[in-house]
C-alpha cells in the first residue's frame, strides 16, 4: 500500500482538486475516484486524504457543503470555490511542465 | 492578499471550531461506513468489513490530529490545550500556586510602581516648552566646603549676567517668598508661601496666563506699581474660580496690590506651596536689587541653538568673576555652574527613587528565583513522565513549551495581580512622600503596562526555562536508566538548585544590608541630639506686619506683652521667643569680621546663622550656658550691641578661645555694627539631616522691625503641648484680632516633618528586604526538603548501616548551608557596592558600618539554620524500613 511520500511532492493537491473539478465529491468518492480513474495505480491511505482535503479547505480552494448522499445519509461534499479554480490551472500547468521535464530526462538518459 | 475564501474560512475556524470538530468526527466515521458497506457488499462478513476498511483507512485518531494540524489558528489551539493543561497542573497543588502567585504579584507590582514613579518624575521631560533646552545656573565658591557647589544667585549678578552675556536666549530668576494676602478691608488673612519671577521668566518657560496677562518689563522693577499672578489653586480657593478678579486689588502684607492674571493649572513650579507670584524685582528693596553679596534666587536660562551649554555657561562665569574681584572684600562667587533644569528638580530623589526601584528588582529577581526553585522541585516528581514522553517521540521543545507554561501562568497572574496592586500603592507613594517633585505627574498609563508585560513576560522567562530546559534535557532520558534505588542520579539538579540558592541568598544579603543600613541612619536620625528640649515644646510662628509695626517700640510691646500673657496660662510652664526653632531650618545667615582677629581675606568668609532671642529662650529650651551670661531685661531697645555666640562659633572663628568681650562687626540692612559677646551656649541643629553651623544669637527685645517681628513662640508645657496650641493663638489674637499664625507644631513634630521622608525610604526597603528574607527561608526549605526526600534511601542505609542519628542531622545541615555561606559572602561583597550606591541617604552612617553588616548577616543565617533544621530533623528521624521498603 502506497503512502502519500510515494506521490510525487504535492501532487495529492492536484488529484483532489481534479478528482472535484466536474462536480462536487464526499472524501471516500474522491478516494474511489483516484484511485479508478488511475487504473488503480495510485494507491493511497484513505485516511491520508483528509489532511490534505482540510489544508485545502482552509486555503479557501475548496468549500464543503453537507448535503444528503446516495444512501440518503448526511455526507460532506467538496467543491472548488473561484480561487480553487485558479489553483487547479495553476498547479496542472505546473504539473504538465514538470512531467514534460521528468520525460525529457528519462528519454535522453 | 489572500482570497476572500481563505479569509471567510479563517473567520469560520476561529469562531467554529467546536462544531468543526463534530463536523470532523462525522466526515470520517462517514468515509469508514461507506467502505465497510462496500466490503460487506463484495461479500466479507461484517467484522472482516470493518477491519478491512480500518486497514485501507488508518488510524482515525491520528488522521483527526493531522486535519486539526492543517485548520487555521491551530497555533492558538495547542497554545489553549497547553494553558488547560497548565492550570490543571497548578490546581492540582493549590498551595505552592497560590503563594508562587502572591509573590509574583508582590513582586511585579512593586517593580511596577517604582517605575511609574521614575518615569514620572525622573524620566518625563518637564512640562516646560522645549524643556530638554532649560538649565540652571548657580553661583559657585571656589572655597566652599558645604552642600554640593550649587549656590543661590544674588541679584546683582543675575541682572549684570542678563544684560552683559549673549551666550544664553535669555536668563531669567526668581526666589521664593512668604507673604501675607487679605482682602482689600484686611478681611481673611493668612500666611502662605508665594514666589517672584522676573518679568521673561513665564516667556522663558513657555507659561501663558489664562485670564489676565503677565508681568510688564516696566513691573519687574522695585517700587514699581504692586502687580501679582495668581496660581490656579489659590484662583479656585481663595476667589472660587470667578475671573473677574483679574484687574482688582488684594492685599499683600497690607499693600493694595493688582492682580493682573492667573497662572494655568498645571504651572506647579517650583512646587504646589506657592500660591502667587510677583515680580522679581519687587521682591527687594531698590538697595537689595542691586547687591552681589546676598544670595536667594535660582536663575533658569534658555539655551541659544548653535550655542554649547558649556561655552554659554563659561561666558557667565568669567563675568561673573569679573564681579568677583570687583566687590574683593565681599562674599561673591567667582564661578558659575550650571546644571540640567530636570536634574535641578529631581537632585533630592533621584539616589532614593533609584535604590528603592534596586531593591524591588532584587526582591523580584530572589522572587523569580524561588518560583525557578520551586518549579524545579516539582518538575523532579515528574522526571519519569517526562524522560518517557521524550523516549516516545514527544519534541524537547512541545516538553519546554508546557513547563515554561506553568510558569508564564503564574506570572501573568501575578503579573494581574500586581498591576491592581500597584495601581492602588502607585497613588499612596508618591501622595506619601513627602516633598516629592512632580508628585501630581505619577500615573499609569500605556508605558506602565507595556513596562509591567515586559515584566511579566521576563519573569516567566526567568522562572521557566532554568527548570524546564534541565529537566527535559538530554541526561533526562538517564531517569529511565536509574533503578529506582539509585542515589547520585539527580547530582547535577541539586547543584542546579544550590546555585540558584547562592544567588538567592547573596541578593538578599545585599538587600538586608542596604535596609539595615538606612534604617540605622534613620534611628540615628530620630535620636539625634538636637542639643535642647523637644519633648512638651509647641512652637508657633507669627509675623507682625511692617506698616503698623513700625517702631522698635510697638514691636517690643507686642513682644512682651505677649510672653507676659503666654507664661500666665495654666498648663505652661515657660514662654520664649526665637526666629527661628531648633530643627526648623536654617532661615537667615550673615557675613562679619571679628574685630579682635584678623580680618578674613574675601575667600574664608565668616558666615553663621543668626538668630533673635529673648533673655529666657536658653532656660526654656534647656540650651546650656558654656561661658560668660545669657541676655537680660537690659538688652532691649537701643541697647541692643549684644551677642550669645554658639560653640561651634567659638571653635570654628576662635579657635576655641574665651570669646567673652571680643566683638563682632557684622552689617544687617547695609549697616555695620559692632557687638560686644556676652556669652557662648551649646549647640543646636538647624536640621538633624545636617551637620551642625556657627550661630550667633542677636537681642529679640530690641524690637527692631524687620529684625524682630517675624518670630516663633516658643512654650515648654507641663500637659500635652498641641492642647496649649488653641490657647496661645488666642492670646495672640487678643493682642492683634487680624494676626495670623501658622506653623503651630511641636518639637516632636518638627522632627517628624524632617526625617519622614528617610523614615519613609528605610521603612520601605526594610520591608522589601524582610519579605526577601522570608522568601530566601521558604527557597531554602524547599531545597533541602527536596533533597531529604531524595536521598531518604541512602539515609536509611546509613541509619541501617549504625549511623547516628546526630550525625545525620549534622550532614543535612552542613549541606543545606553551603550554599548559604557562600551566598553570604557573595552577598556581603554586595553590600559594599551597596553601601557606596545610597551613601547621599545616610546621614552621618558609614556605608560599611561592619556591625549592621554583621547583625544582617547573622538575621539571615539565622533564618538558614530554621529552615535547614527541620529537613535535616526530618532526615535523622528517617525510619530505614519504612523508606527501603516504600522504594
Amino acid at each position: 500500500m502506497g503512502k502519500p511520500s510515494d506521490l510525487v511532492q504535492g501532487t495529492l493537491d492536484l488529484l483532489i482538486l481534479k478528482a472535484i473539478s466536474l462536480e462536487p465529491k464526499h472524501g471516500w468518492a474522491i478516494a474511489k475516484r483516484i484511485q479508478q480513474i488511475s487504473n488503480e495505480v495510485l494507491q493511497l491511505q484513505q485516511g491520508s486524504l483528509y489532511p490534505a482535503l482540510h489544508r485545502l479547505e482552509q486555503q479557501g480552494w475548496i468549500i464543503a457543503k453537507w448535503a444528503e448522499g446516495e444512501t440518503g445519509r448526511q455526507a460532506k461534499f467538496d467543491s472548488l470555490t473561484e480561487s480553487g479554480r485558479g489553483q487547479l490551472e495553476k498547479e496542472a500547468a505546473n504539473w504538465s511542465r514538470l512531467s514534460q521535464a521528468i520525460d525529457i530526462v528519462v528519454a535522453e538518459a | 492578499m489572500p482570497s476572500k475564501e481563505k479569509l471567510y474560512m479563517q473567520i469560520r475556524m476561529l469562531f467554529g471550531r467546536n462544531r468543526a470538530g463534530e463536523r470532523l468526527q462525522d466526515e470520517l466515521r462517514f468515509h469508514l461506513d461507506q467502505q465497510i458497506s462496500e466490503n460487506i457488499a463484495s461479500g466479507m462478513n461484517p467484522d472482516d468489513a470493518r477491519s478491512a476498511a480500518m486497514r485501507t483507512f488508518g488510524d482515525p485518531a491520528l488522521v483527526r490530529e493531522q486535519v486539526r494540524a492543517t485548520w487555521n489558528w491551530y497555533s492558538l489551539d495547542k497554545l489553549g490545550r497547553d494553558l488547560k493543561y497548565g492550570v490543571r497542573t497548578l490546581l492540582r497543588s493549590p498551595g505552592f500556586a497560590i503563594v508562587s502567585v502572591l509573590v509574583m504579584a508582590l513582586g511585579i507590582g512593586a517593580t511596577t510602581s517604582l517605575f511609574t514613579m521614575v518615569r514620572a518624575v525622573l524620566l518625563r521631560p518637564l512640562p516646560f516648552r522645549d524643556s530638554s533646552n532649560l538649565v540652571m545656573l548657580y553661583e559657585h565658591f571656589r572655597q566652599g566646603k558645604s552642600g554640593d557647589g550649587f549656590n543661590a544667585v544674588a541679584p546683582g549678578d543675575y541682572r549684570d549676567w542678563r544684560s552683559q552675556t549673549h551666550g544664553f536666549e535669555d536668563i531669567a530668576a526668581m526666589r521664593r517668598y512668604g507673604g501675607i494676602v487679605s482682602g482689600v478691608h484686611s478681611e481673611l488673612p493668612e500666611v502662605v508661601q508665594s514666589a517672584g519671577g522676573s518679568a521673561n521668566l513665564f516667556p522663558l518657560l513657555g507659561v501663558t496666563p489664562v485670564y489676565g496677562r503677565l508681568f510688564a518689563e516696566a513691573e519687574d522693577k522695585p517700587q514699581a506699581e504692586p502687580v501679582v499672578l495668581l496660581t490656579w489653586s489659590f484662583f479656585q480657593r481663595r476667589f472660587a474660580g470667578d475671573p473677574s478678579i483679574v484687574g482688582k486689588q488684594i492685599h499683600l502684607d497690607t499693600i493694595p496690590t493688582t492682580v493682573v492674571g492667573v497662572l494655568p493649572n498645571w504651572f506647579n513650579y517650583p512646587d504646589a506651596r506657592i500660591q502667587f507670584w510677583m515680580p522679581y524685582a519687587q521682591t527687594f528693596t531698590l538697595q537689595d536689587y542691586g547687591i552681589h553679596d546676598g544670595h536667594q534666587s535660582m536663575v533658569v536660562a534658555r539655551v541659544k541653538p548653535g550655542v554649547s551649554v558649556a561655552a554659554a555657561t563659561r561666558e557667565v562665569s568669567t563675568l561673573q568673576y569679573q564681579i568677583h574681584v570687583a566687590n574683593a572684600s565681599k562674599p561673591v562667587a567667582e564661578d558659575v555652574w550650571s546644571r540640567p533644569m530636570i536634574d535641578d528638580v529631581v537632585k533630592d530623589v533621584k539616589t532614593p527613587l533609584l535604590v528603592l526601584l534596586c531593591s524591588v528588582v532584587c526582591m523580584l529577581l530572589i522572587a523569580c528565583l524561588n518560583v525557578s526553585n520551586l518549579l524545579v522541585a516539582r518538575s523532579a516528581a515528574r522526571r519519569k513522565e517526562v524522560a518517557i514522553r521524550g523516549a516516545l517521540g514527544g519534541s524537547r521543545l512541545a516538553l519546554i513549551r508546557e513547563q515554561m507554561t506553568e510558569s508564564l501562568l503564574i506570572c501573568v497572574a501575578g503579573g494581574g495581580l500586581g498591576l491592581l496592586l500597584s495601581l492602588a500603592s502607585t497613588h499612596w507613594l508618591a501622595a506619601h512622600w513627602r516633598n516629592l517633585p512632580r508628585a501630581d505627574t505619577v500615573h499609569v498609563d500605556g508605558w506602565v503596562f507595556a513596562f509591567a508585560l515586559g515584566l511579566v513576560a521576563a519573569t516567566a522567562m526567568l522562572a521557566g526555562l532554568l527548570p524546564a530546559i534541565s529537566s527535559t534535557g538530554r541526561e533526562s532520558l538517564s531517569a529511565l536508566r536509574e533503578s529506582s534505588r539509585s542515589i547520585g542520579g539527580s547530582a547535577s539538579r541539586a547543584r542546579l538548585r544550590k546555585m540558584m540558592l547562592t544567588a538567592e541568598i547573596a541578593l538578599t544579603v545585599t538587600l538586608l544590608a542596604a535596609a539595615g543600613l538606612l534604617f540605622h541612619s534613620f534611628v540615628r536620625l530620630r535620636t539625634a541630639d538636637l542639643g535642647c528640649r523637644t519633648d512638651h515644646v509647641l512652637t508657633m510662628k507669627f509675623g507682625l506686619p511692617e506698616i503698623q509695626y513700625n517702631t522698635r517700640e510697638k514691636v517690643l510691646l507686642f513682644h512682651e506683652s505677649l510672653l507676659e500673657r503666654v507664661r500666665r496660662l495654666p498648663g505652661v510652664s515657660g514662654a520664649a521667643l526665637v526666629s527661628t526653632a531648633p530643627a526648623a531650618g536654617p532661615e537667615g545667615d550673615r557675613v562679619f569680621t571679628i574685630l579682635e582677629r584678623p580680618a578674613p581675606s574675601y575667600s574664608i568668609q565668616y558666615v553663621a546663622l543668626t538668630r533673635t532671642a529673648d533673655p529666657q529662650y536658653f532656660s526654656v529650651m534647656q540650651i546650656p550656658l558654656l561661658r560668660g551670661r545669657v541676655f537680660t531685661e537690659h538688652e532691649r531697645l537701643h541697647n541692643d550691641r549684644f551677642i550669645v555666640v554658639s560653640r561651634q562659633f567659638v571653635n570654628q572663628y576662635l579657635a576655641g578661645n574665651d570669646p567673652i568681650g571680643k566683638h563682632v562687626r557684622s552689617g544687617w540692612d547695609d549697616k555695620v555694627d559692632n557687638y560686644e559677646i556676652i556669652g557662648e551656649v551649646d549647640d543646636t541643629l538647624y536640621d538633624v539631616t545636617k551637620p551642625v553651623s556657627a550661630t550667633m544669637y542677636f537681642p529679640i527685645l530690641s524690637g527692631i522691625p524687620n529684625r524682630t517681628s517675624e518670630a516663633t513662640i516658643v512654650v515648654h508645657t507641663s500637659v500635652d503641648p498641641l492642647a496649649i496650641s488653641t490657647p496661645v493663638q488666642q492670646q495672640i489674637s487678643a493682642l492683634e484680632p487680624e494676626l495670623p499664625v501658622y506653623d503651630a507644631l511641636t518639637m516632636d513634630q518638627i522632627l517628624n516633618k524632617t526625617t519622614a521622608s528617610q523614615g519613609f525610604a528605610a521603612n520601605l526597603v526594610l520591608a522589601f528586604a524582610g519579605t526577601s528574607l522570608l522568601l530566601a527561608g521558604i527557597g531554602l526549605y524547599g531545597v533541602l526538603s527536596y533533597l531529604v526526600t531524595q536521598r531518604s534511601v541512602e539515609i536509611a542505609i546509613r541509619i541501617a548501616l549504625g549511623a547516628r542519628r546526630p550525625e545525620v542531622l549534622r550532614v543535612v545541615l552542613v549541606d543545606g548551608l553551603k550554599p548559604v555561606l557562600f551566598g553570604a559572602a557573595a552577598g556581603v561583597a554586595g553590600a559594599a557596592v551597596a553601601g557606596s550606591l545610597i551613601r547621599s541617604m545616610l546621614y552621618g552612617a558609614s556605608p560599611y558600618d561592619p556591625l549592621v553588616v554583621a547583625g544582617m548577616v547573622g538575621c539571615l543565617l539565622f533564618t538558614a539554620v530554621v529552615a535547614c533544621v527541620i529537613p535535616a530533623w526530618r532526615a535523622s528521624r528517617v525510619d530505614p524500613i519504612q523508606a527501603l521498603r516504600s522504594e
